[in-house]
């Protein structure tokens, strides 16, 4: 058991690329807690995606000890945890298990959205934080000028940040100083007391079952122990407590304000619920902790095997990883154009880009992704509220009072020039602005927006308009009712399910026509022509058509090219596997998403 | 496949002057080939697979010889005329045995015309491919037109029947350069004419330009359709009906050979590359010999006939393959033909009724044909057939 007091336990915040993942590098590397040899960038990201992508999906920890300048060694415990808005939750959960933060900001960009929505969880956790500014290498450094911006834009005080360089090392040593002498130790603990531990986090190991990320409070974890989920009651035996350095260590346990893993035999994911308080069976503690909220998907789209003879298959595979999971769910959903398939729910479009990727690639399917719709509030007349995960599930119109939808709090900062596109693309999402500010020469703006408009490619968009200069963070906020109506698009005179969508009615026309022109593009021209059409009810309110192919033939075919063609064939045949027939249309696999992307 | 479908021979010579840009035939640009090495080889394959077809007893009459290329006008008429010699040794010929020579229009060629009569050959067909020098150019030919025209001059003082070749949908080409380039042709030609839009083959110099964005002016493929429609006006306003999607004919000078292919007839394959589709004992098997010249010369060479691969063709591939090659004529397929392969050839009439709906086929008189619209449509047609 380690003395409290040479604990630190605390996070890295910061935006996406400003360094957290170098800088927990370098922290790891200068302590000597992983060989030379076994050194590799970005250690902490463990997946493949996590790596190619170059952002951190789980959290991790890892310990370091490290030997002061005041002679004693300290345990550090860093959590790392991810930056993107989709997994704010991983964040505020994890930022409860510890007691400071190293608010890293790029010392060539400043502070971002997501820079600052991560600071005020932290400060919501009451971390104490301690700035740094990163990448002072670069000479388009201002480190004086973001001190500012961190002073006057989160206001806190920033004159002793740490101004390193994760990328060549410089500065290093004072912030494994700074975390020892400016962070607190863990505060409460007893380690006579019951046990009282929470539960952090948690993942599947195929060979280990799920290991659980606890942090201790009170009394002290040990292999053997019987113990208890306070929230779901489960009781199990600890196999292995250990902690991460980062590879999983065996230690005899774990007292007050350490942070580890155990594992005990849990089979999923699933019977794991994070923020429940752990304690023993026999001596359990009477203060639980308060608990977490769940997370909640948010998104929801329709996933389905390119080859209907796939379906065990893909069920075998989300099955699978929903093990690991726990935020993502999922349920059999039958499309009368695509088949058997699943309803998928998500946090927000990277984490359902992550887990189509993951499918795709750790299972070897192809995938049909239908338009993902957020959860609309669909009220019956008779009083009942319904929650419409899929636009197809749609009660008839004549029985709806009202359809609310889910809004959020957007906020964007942008460099002055790019001022005018923003609030133009957010006034074209139906935004409502609440609040522009400005933070030298960029602008904070706060935007109340339906969910609904932001969760395809919204982002894509921001980035696009601004070349890249805007950051964006958001939370839901709640639900509006407002003038929403389900667009149906028919493709050769036949509704296609997987296409139809919630709109609001006076973008209805708009989109529709959208809609129609993607699709004229996307569907391959035919032998016969092919009407395209977005329909409210009955009613027609865009229209294209994709006229008939004129020419397919070979020119010259002679008695060799029997086999040649033959083998052609063959390939088209299988070309075709790759489209989805409606009728007699076949549509491609990708024009299902691509149909949705808008140019404004 | 077809009643009275013929039986046939094709020699391939895989040699040529120049690779042309457009081209992907099994063609090689050597020099000193050894003529008569190569005449013995050919000559002996020729044997060989007469006796496997059961020689002059077999019950086979050959009605069609067809020297393809490559560019057989380069070969020697005592060549041409020693595979002549196994041929007529090899199986009982009919009485109007076809057989057709492609030549390429150089003044050198047309020198062997006469030799080539003499050795047998009684049909030529021309590579003329562009009736002006700046096309003619950017196809990679070696020949100038007036050459063209001078070989083609040559060609029916020899022989009776003489067809040309034409490559039309050239870069940039123009609806009205066509109509007057084709109006050209028109009144060149004898009885028949190969009209071939430019296909732009995978591995060819001109695909390679293609792929680095340099290919410009390529017809689009309304263009193409366009084009198409027009060349098929004209000809058979001029006389020289369609009987097949890229070839014109006066009724009776169709090219028999060719016509063997798409009725799916039996021949012989020999010379590197060459196919064959042969019936033997009840089995339709697909014959193809090594590509490359001088592995081939090798093989032949040999007792184990390491030269060729023989294939079974399934039922359902037979079918495959009549419709493939059935629908390019304007008769279409015979559906005796396709009833007699059977379940596989049944159920292409079930598939075949949506498309009659749309008017991209038609049924008549125990035949089911590509409509006009059909035919620029005929490889998606066929897909949608085999199901
Ligand atoms: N020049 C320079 N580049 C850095 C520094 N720290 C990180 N980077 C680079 O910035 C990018 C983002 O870093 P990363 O640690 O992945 O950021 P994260 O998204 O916050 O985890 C990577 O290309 C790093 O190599 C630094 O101090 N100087
Ligand atoms: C076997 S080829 C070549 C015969 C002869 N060597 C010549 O070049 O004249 C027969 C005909 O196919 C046509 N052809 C070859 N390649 C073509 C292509 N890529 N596109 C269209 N027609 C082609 C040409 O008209 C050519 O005359
Ligand atoms: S087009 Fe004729 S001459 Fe040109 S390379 Fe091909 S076969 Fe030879
Ligand atoms: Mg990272």
């Amino acid at each position: 058991m380690t003395d409290r007091s040479l604990i630190r336990n605390f996070s890295i915040v910061a935006h996406i690329d400003h360094g957290k993942s170098t800088l927990a590098d370098r922290l790891i590397q200068l302590t000597g807690t992983v060989a030379e040899r076994d050194m590799k960038d970005q250690l902490l990201d463990a997946m493949d995606i996590e790596r190619e992508r170059g952002i951190t999906i789980k959290a991790n920890t890892v310990r370091i000890e490290y030997p002061a300048k005041d002679g004693k060694t300290y345990i550090l415990n860093l959590i790392d945890t991810p930056g993107h808005v989709d997994f704010a939750y991983e964040v505020s959960r994890s930022m409860q298990a510890v007691e400071g933060s190293l608010l890293v900001v790029d010392a060539t960009q400043g502070v971002e959205a997501q820079t600052l929505a991560n600071v005020y969880t932290a400060m919501e956790a009451d971390h104490e934080i301690v700035p740094v500014l990163n990448k002072i290498d670069l000479p388009a450094s201002e480190p004086e000028r973001v001190i500012e911006q961190i002073e006057d834009v989160i206001g806190i005080e920033a004159t002793d940040a740490c101004l390193i360089s994760a990328k060549t090392g410089v500065g290093i040593p004072d912030v494994l100083e700074a975390i020892v002498q400016r962070l607190p130790p863990p505060k409460e603990g007893d380690a006579d007391a019951p046990l009282k531990a929470m539960l952090v986090d948690s993942k599947y190991d195929p060979y280990l079952g799920v290991v659980v990320l606890v942090r201790v409070i009170d009394g002290v974890l040990r292999k053997g122990q019987k113990i208890r989920m306070m929230k779901t009651g489960g009781t199990y035996e600890i196999d292995r407590v250990g902690v991460y350095r980062p590879a999983m260590t065996d230690v005899g346990e774990l007292g007050p304000g350490e942070i580890g893993y155990i594992t005990a035999s849990i089979k999923q994911v699933r019977d794991t619920r994070v923020g429940d308080t752990i304690t023993t069976v026999t001596k359990p503690t009477d203060t639980p902790l308060p608990g977490f909220k769940p997370s909640i998907p948010v998104v929801f789209c329709g996933l389905f095997p390119v080859d209907n003879a796939e379906f065990e298959d893909l069920r075998d595979a989300i099955e699978k990883l929903a093990l690991n999971d726990a935020s993502f769910t999922y349920e059999m959903e039958t499309s009368a154009a695509l088949g058997f398939g699943f309803r998928c729910g998500f946090l927000g479009l990277l984490h359902l880009e992550v887990i189509r990727d993951r499918i795709e690639r750790e299972y070897g399917l192809e995938l049909i992704t239908t338009a993902p719709s957020v959860v609309y509030h669909v009220f019956t007349r008779d009083g009942e509220m319904h929650e419409l995960h899929n636009p197809a599930d749609m009660p008839d119109p004549a029985n709806v009072d009202r359809i609310e939808e889910p809004r959020i709090k957007a906020t964007i900062l942008v460099p002055d020039d790019y001022l005018g596109d923003v609030l133009k693309l957010c006034q074209d999402r139906r935004g409502i602005q609440l609040d522009l500010t400005y933070a030298g020469s960029r602008a904070m703006v706060v935007y109340d927006l339906p969910l609904n408009e932001v969760v395809f490619d919204f982002y894509d968009r921001l980035k696009s308009v601004t070349k890249g200069y805007a950051s964006f963070d958001y939370e839901i906020t709640g639900y509006r009712a407002d003038n929403l109506v389900k667009m149906q698009i028919l493709v050769n005179d036949e509704p296609v399910d997987a296409l139809a969508m919630m709109v609001h009615r006076d973008r209805a026309e708009s989109r529709g026509r959208q809609m129609c022109e993607k699709l004229k593009e996307l569907i391959p021209r035919h032998m016969f022509k092919i009407p395209i059409q977005a329909a409210i009810g009955g009613r027609v309110i865009a229209r294209e058509t994709l006229s008939a192919m004129r020419k397919d033939v070979t020119a010259k075919c002679y008695g060799g090219d029997a086999t040649r063609k033959k083998k052609l064939l063959e390939k088209q045949k299988a070309g075709k596997k790759k489209m989805r027939q409606f009728g007699k249309v076949d549509i491609p696999q990708e024009a299902f998403i691509n149909a949705l992307k808008m140019d404004s | 496949m077809e009643e009275g479908a013929g039986f046939g021979l094709y020699v391939h010579w895989p040699f040529c002057q120049a690779k042309c840009p457009y081209c992907d035939f099994n063609s090689h640009v050597v020099t000193g080939v050894d003529q008569a090495r190569w005449a013995r080889a050919l000559a002996g394959d020729v044997a060989r697979v007469a006796g496997r077809t059961g020689g002059r007893h077999g019950g086979r009459r050959l009605t069609s010889v067809f020297f393809g290329g490559g560019t057989p006008s380069l070969m020697e008429p005592e060549t041409v005329a020693a595979v002549m010699d196994a041929a007529r040794a090899g199986w009982v010929c009919a009485n109007d045995l076809e057989v057709t020579l492609e030549a390429n229009p150089t003044s050198v060629e047309a020198g062997r015309f006469g030799g080539y009569r003499d050795a047998g050959v009684n049909r030529v067909s021309l590579g003329v491919q562009a009736l002006n020098d700046s096309d003619l150019k950017r196809l990679g030919r070696l020949h100038s037109a007036a050459e063209a025209r001078a070989a083609f001059d040559v060609a029916r003082r020899v022989f009776d029947r003489v067809s040309f070749d034409l490559i039309c949908a050239r870069q940039d080409q123009t609806r009205e350069a066509w109509a007057a380039e084709l109006d050209e042709a028109l009144a060149m030609a004898v009885d028949h004419l190969s009209l071939y839009q430019l296909t732009i083959e995978p591995g060819t110099a001109f695909a390679a330009r293609q792929e680095a964005g340099k290919l410009r002016g390529l017809p689009d493929e309304d263009l193409g359709a366009d084009l198409y429609e027009m060349t098929v006006e004209r000809c058979e306003a001029a006389g020289l009906r369609l009987y097949e999607v890229s070839n014109f004919a006066r009724p009776g000078a169709e090219c028999r050979h060719n016509l063997l292919y798409w009725s799916g007839g039996d021949y012989a394959g020999v010379g590197p590359g060459a196919h064959g589709r042969l019936t033997l004992d009840g089995r339709r098997v697909a014959t193809e010999q090594v590509s490359a010249p001088g592995a081939w010369l090798a093989g032949v060479e040999t007792a184990e006939r390491a030269h060729e691969r023989e294939e079974e063709i399934s039922v359902s591939d037979q079918v495959v393959e009549y419709l493939l090659m059935g629908l390019r004529k304007r008769e279409g397929v015979a559906l005796s033909a396709l009833s007699a392969l059977g379940d596989a050839g049944a159920s292409v009439g079930e598939r075949a009724q949506a498309l009659k709906d749309v008017g991209l086929l038609e049924a008549v008189s125990g035949r089911m044909r590509a409509t006009p619209r059909g035919r620029l449509l005929l490889d998606r047609l066929v897909a949608e057939l085999a199901g």
